[in-house]
């Protein structure tokens, strides 16, 4: 068999309709060969159905599909290259992880010696070395998931997806197997697509992600893009916490723009806004608390106070309403009524169109 | 092309041109490929057979096709080329049949005016799937079924089979209702058969005449429903809310009904309570109390179906009782309401679905049932025997017997829409997901005492009423003569060993020939049903919910109605298979396809989807994912629908009855012809020996599988088992 080596994913005014619902609206984007790119979104966002007709399960209603360049719309799952690894992995339960991890090249008809040789190399790759002749159901979820990623990575597809891979593990162990995949993609060369709806995890292991939200695409771009320059009231608060705050900006001069938030006023980015009332993201690491009334800060009376270890979470009542605090100066522990004065960071408080 | 497609062309040619098209009388092959045993070809070309041509014309085009690529205008003139092929097919099928029968205008028009033809034989079988499957990987080259030429020809055959074996003589009937001999549209005649007065009359009520025979059938069927499902509720509960002891015993009596065949019980009870029988016998010896034939007619048959049936409402009620969480009687419970309060205000309504859903079983099933009317109806008609004279008897008259049909389809047609749509919507359903970790209430003992009251007699009957059938072939004449003897056994089953190995009992032709077609079609059935399961069930095209609704239906056609449908059908060209084993073959198959169907999709329930996309994404395509993933994961469902078709093959009799023959006789039919000679105690031996059988069969089975694997909460298996239907009569 030849390697074909990773391959790009095109859509172009993909839509899919159920009946009378459309999961997926006109959706358009482009993964490049190579790269780890993030579907996220909230349940029922059409994510999982996008990398459903990626792999050919469904088929799109509308639109085009190519993968490696090649129109693959109508191509069933079984004639694309492509390998998925499911939520509930989806191991075959009355085969062993050997049987389970060479099933792709026995179906293509592959000699039975070739084939587990094949599995063996990728069992070998993922750390389960030692494990073939043990069943699915005597492995921990973490084991069982790997052979899953194994069975998906023997055929050496060109594009690999991966559908909320860590929904089933445990928190800490959530973050190791992420960095696993995140360093196989990136030592394989794979293209890979991935669906999540934790924004710290598609935050941590992606190079591009595409946030989803009512079957559209609400923003494209890289981690850092969508956190800071989010394209929308929903992607700030999607990615990472925020407050979102009425404004008005007051003048724009020269791409930056002078706001006045509540009695407080800042300069910011003006993201081609014209003067009038508009909307305003603040992370809440970017609100900085002070006991003492300083120029262009924000009154206000603390209303919660909790202490978290290395932080403190703060509910500070101003009169733009309530906001979100974080304060890393967990020994001044503010009790409930004391007035503070909110100062903004030079990052974090974004003006979103 | 692909070779797949190419091999079906080849296959199709085959058929044209080298299988005789006809099927010959005693397969004889004398002037081949002329004449009776010709090939289509051969009969086109000598202008024997010229309405053939079309059929060799479309496979012509389909082969110019052969060297196209594979895109979807090829699949768009092949899907055409396969459907004109069908409907030219089919077209001089059901148009030139016997001399002036058929449709002499469509006759005419494909060159066959005045022509007649014998039925279809394996050339025109080949050709005609030949032409299906064209028609399907034409569809499959459009795109349809994601591309799948294995899934789109599965749904075709199923379609195919459905619209021949259930959907045309269904239809027959229904058209011999409507028309006379000749073939003319009768509206009045239909009218006056069907409000006739031996159908609908009132005249038990007021004058002292037998009532109609449709309100005997449907006073019988409601009697029965409300009877079995009361026994069947009092079962329950003291099974599972009462410390009773017996559940093993439940278990067996939960099995008895699948492995004994239907009129078995009402043999039983006629030598136990018939003008002779041992217990009439003993009341008249000791205490002078005059024989009388009580037993025959509504008393006898409601007494029969109320053994027979019991223990199905009994599964269906176990189920439901089981359904119900405690935690929500323990919630009565500690908001103050007393064992009696919680039963009436909690347990009652939420067991009123299930009471439902067991009447009308107990209602269809003795609609449907037919042996035990026939062995102790006596002068009390009801439909189905009613049909069966109809046929069989002196008046012959077919014409009656469809418009009966028609009636009783319509009961159990309105029985089962009934329990689909009206229950379907308002099951309380209580297990979640959630773990129950309350304990049921003890049920009030008023309760406990109505039930244990109810229950006693039951059990006793039934028990005795095993024993009699067990022991009965071993005495000269149950009831008379209770000499211990072997003769009955003997008769039947003799073997003589003086000329080698000779089976010369009189019972060993239908015996054997029973249980070929058995093990014959069980394979079919289970292959059907489960395809059928997993059309159903995993894949998404147009026409699914039609399908479902058809394997549906089949469930509500009694087998007094299908087995006249059959005959009315298929003893005439283009399918003229009555006498034939083939023919038993198909009406098992048939008969039993929705307990294939059910335990398939059961079993694909509990299979997750996404193993199957996990095969997909790794390269497999259908029926790899099928004979891979899929079948190995439904092994109980595919040994539970053997053996569900195989026993309940050998155990039917009211579907089969019309289309036995001398060379094809079966074990039911057997023995119902014994009773009718008077002769119980070969009868009740031949049953025996069927009982037997059929529980070491079940019992073998049951050991090499093990149980299913249903009782998550620790439920007995018995709640496995509510999923089968049990029908047969």
């Amino acid at each position: 068999m030849s390697k074909a080596g990773p391959a790009s994913v095109e859509f172009r005014n993909v839509s899919m309709r159920y009946g009378a619902v459309t999961a997926v609206d006109n959706v358009s984007f482009t993964i490049e060969a190579g790269k780890l790119v993030t579907l996220l979104g909230p349940s029922g966002c059409g994510k999982t159905t996008t990398l459903r007709m990626i792999a050919g399960l469904e088929i799109a209603s509308e639109g085009e599909i190519l993968i490696g360049g090649k129109d693959v719309t109508r191509l069933s799952a079984a004639d694309r290259d492509v390998s998925m690894v499911f939520q509930s992995y989806a191991l075959f339960p009355h085969m062993n992880v050997l049987d389970n991890a060479a099933y792709g090249p026995t179906v293509k008809g592959l000699p039975k010696a070739k084939a587990q040789e094949m599995a063996l190399e990728k069992l070998a790759l993922v750390g389960l070395k030692g494990f073939e002749k043990r069943y699915p159901s005597e492995l921990s979820g973490g084991q069982q998931q790997r052979v899953a990623v194994a069975r998906a990575l023997v055929l050496e597809p060109q594009v690999l997806l991966f559908d909320e891979p860590l929904s089933n593990l445990d928190a800490k162990l959530r973050r190791r197997v992420r960095e696993e995949i995140r360093e196989l993609q990136q030592t394989l060369n794979l293209t890979v697509a991935y669906v999540t709806h934790d924004q710290e995890e598609a935050l941590a292991v992606s190079d591009r992600i595409i946030v989803m939200s009512n079957s559209r695409i609400a923003q494209e771009g890289t981690p850092r893009q969508l956190y800071e320059e989010p394209a929308d009231a929903f992607v700030a608060d999607f990615i990472g916490d925020a407050n979102m705050v009425d404004v008005t900006v007051k003048s724009v001069a020269d791409g930056r723009a002078a706001v006045a938030i509540g009695p407080a006023s800042v300069s910011l980015a003006a993201r081609g806004l014209q003067p009038g009332p508009a909307k305003a993201a603040i992370r809440p690491q970017s609100l900085l608390v002070s006991r003492h009334e300083s120029q262009g800060a924000l009154p206000g009376n603390v209303r919660k106070c909790a202490y978290l270890g290395n932080h403190l979470d703060l509910m500070i009542e101003t009169a733009v309403g309530e906001l979100f605090v974080i304060s890393h100066d967990v020994d001044d522990m503010l009790v409930p009524g004391t007035p503070v004065w909110l100062s903004f960071a030079s990052s974090g408080v974004i003006l979103v169109p | 092309m692909r070779p797949a497609t190419r091999l079906v062309l080849l296959t199709g040619w085959l058929g044209y041109v080298l299988i005789p098209w006809y099927l010959p009388e005693g397969m004889s092959l004398a002037g081949y490929p002329f004449g009776k045993s010709g090939t289509a070809l051969a009969l086109v070309l000598s202008g024997a057979a010229p309405w053939l041509a079309p059929i060799g014309v479309a496979l012509v085009l389909a082969s110019l096709l052969s060297v196209r690529q594979e895109n979807a205008t090829t699949g768009k003139l092949l899907a055409w080329i396969g459907f004109a092929g069908l409907v030219v097919f089919f077209a001089q099928g059901f148009a030139i049949t016997l001399k002036d029968q058929g449709m002499p205008t469509l006759a005419a028009l494909l060159g066959g005016a005045g022509a007649a033809q014998p039925g279809m034989g394996f050339g025109a079988l080949v050709t005609l799937v030949s032409l299906l499957l064209l028609l399907c990987h034409g569809l499959a080259y459009r795109g349809l079924c994601r591309g799948d030429v294995f899934t789109t020809s599965s749904i075709g055959i199923v379609i195919m089979l459905i619209a021949l074996f259930i959907f045309l003589p269904v239809s027959t009937i229904l058209r011999s209702a409507l028309v006379d001999q000749s073939g003319n549209l009768v509206l009045g005649e239909f009218v006056e058969r069907f409000f006739s007065p031996t159908i609908w009359g009132l005249g038990c009520l007021g004058a002292n005449t037998n009532c109609g025979v449709a309100w005997n059938t449907l006073i019988l069927a409601v009697l029965t429903g409300v009877i079995t499902t009361l026994l069947g509720l009092a079962c329950a509960l003291l099974i599972l809310r009462t410390g009773m002891p017996g559940k093993r015993a439940m278990r067996l009596l939960t099995v008895l009904p699948i492995i004994t065949p239907p009129f078995v019980i009402g043999l039983a009870l006629i030598l136990l309570f018939g003008r002779s029988g041992l217990f009439s016998t003993f009341l008249f010896d000791w205490f002078g109390v005059p024989r009388s034939r009580w037993i025959y007619g509504l008393p006898g048959v409601l007494l029969a179906q109320v053994l027979a049936f019991a223990p199905i409402a009994f599964l269906v009620l176990i189920g439901v009782v089981q359904g119900i969480a405690p935690s929500l009687e323990e919630a009565s419970q500690t908001l103050g309401a007393k064992r009696w309060t919680t039963f009436r205000t909690v347990t009652w309504p939420l067991l009123r679905p299930g009471l439902a859903n067991a009447f009308l079983l107990g209602f269809v099933e003795s609609m449907a049932d037919f042996g035990n009317p026939l062995v102790l109806g006596g002068n009390f008609e009801v439909l189905s025997t009613k049909i069966f004279f109809a046929v069989v008897g002196a008046a012959h008259n077919q014409g009656q017997a469809a418009v009966l049909a028609v009636v009783l389809l319509g009961f159990t047609l309105a029985a089962f829409w009934a329990q689909q749509y009206w229950l379907g919507s308002k099951s309380y359903t209580t297990v979640t997901g959630k773990g129950d970790s309350g304990l049921p209430t003890p049920l009030p003992r008023r309760i406990t005492w109505i039930s244990a009251l109810v229950i006693g007699p039951w059990v006793a009957l039934t028990a005795v009423i095993y024993i009699v059938i067990l022991m009965g072939g071993f005495v000269k004449t149950m009831g008379r003569d209770h000499t211990p003897t072997l003769q009955h056994y003997i008769t039947g089953f003799s073997i003589d060993f003086s000329r080698g190995l000779y089976f010369d009992g009189s019972a060993w032709p239908s015996f054997f020939t029973t249980l070929k077609l058995a093990a014959i079609s069980a394979p079919l059935t289970a292959l059907i049903g489960l395809l059928t399961a997993y059309l159903l069930t995993r894949q998404r095209f147009a026409g699914r919910g039609a399908l479902e609704f058809a394997t549906m239906l089949s469930f509500a056609i009694p087998g007094t109605v299908l087995g006249v449908a059959y005959i009315l059908a298929f003893n005439v060209p283009p399918v003229e298979i009555t006498g034939t084993g083939l023919i038993l073959v198909i009406a098992f198959v048939f008969r039993n396809m929705p307990v294939g169907v059910r335990s398939g999709i059961a079993g694909l329930s509990q299979i997750d989807k996404s193993l199957d996309e996990a095969s997909a994404t790794l390269s497999a395509r259908s029926f790899t994912t099928l004979w891979r993933v899929v079948l190995p994961l439904l092994r109980p469902a595919l040994v539970a629908a053997l053996v569900y078709s195989f026993v309940r093959s050998m155990t039917t009799v009211s579907a089969v009855i019309f289309l036995v023959s001398a060379e094809y006789n079966l074990a039911t039919a057997y023995i119902v012809g014994r009773v009718e000679a008077g002769e119980f105690g070969l009868a009740i031996a031949y049953s025996s020996v069927l009982i037997v059988v059929m529980a070491i069969g079940i019992s073998l089975i049951q050991l090499g599988v093990g149980e299913r694997k249903l009782g998550r909460r620790g439920t007995p298996a018995l709640a496995s088992s509510a999923a089968e239907p049990i029908k047969q009569g």
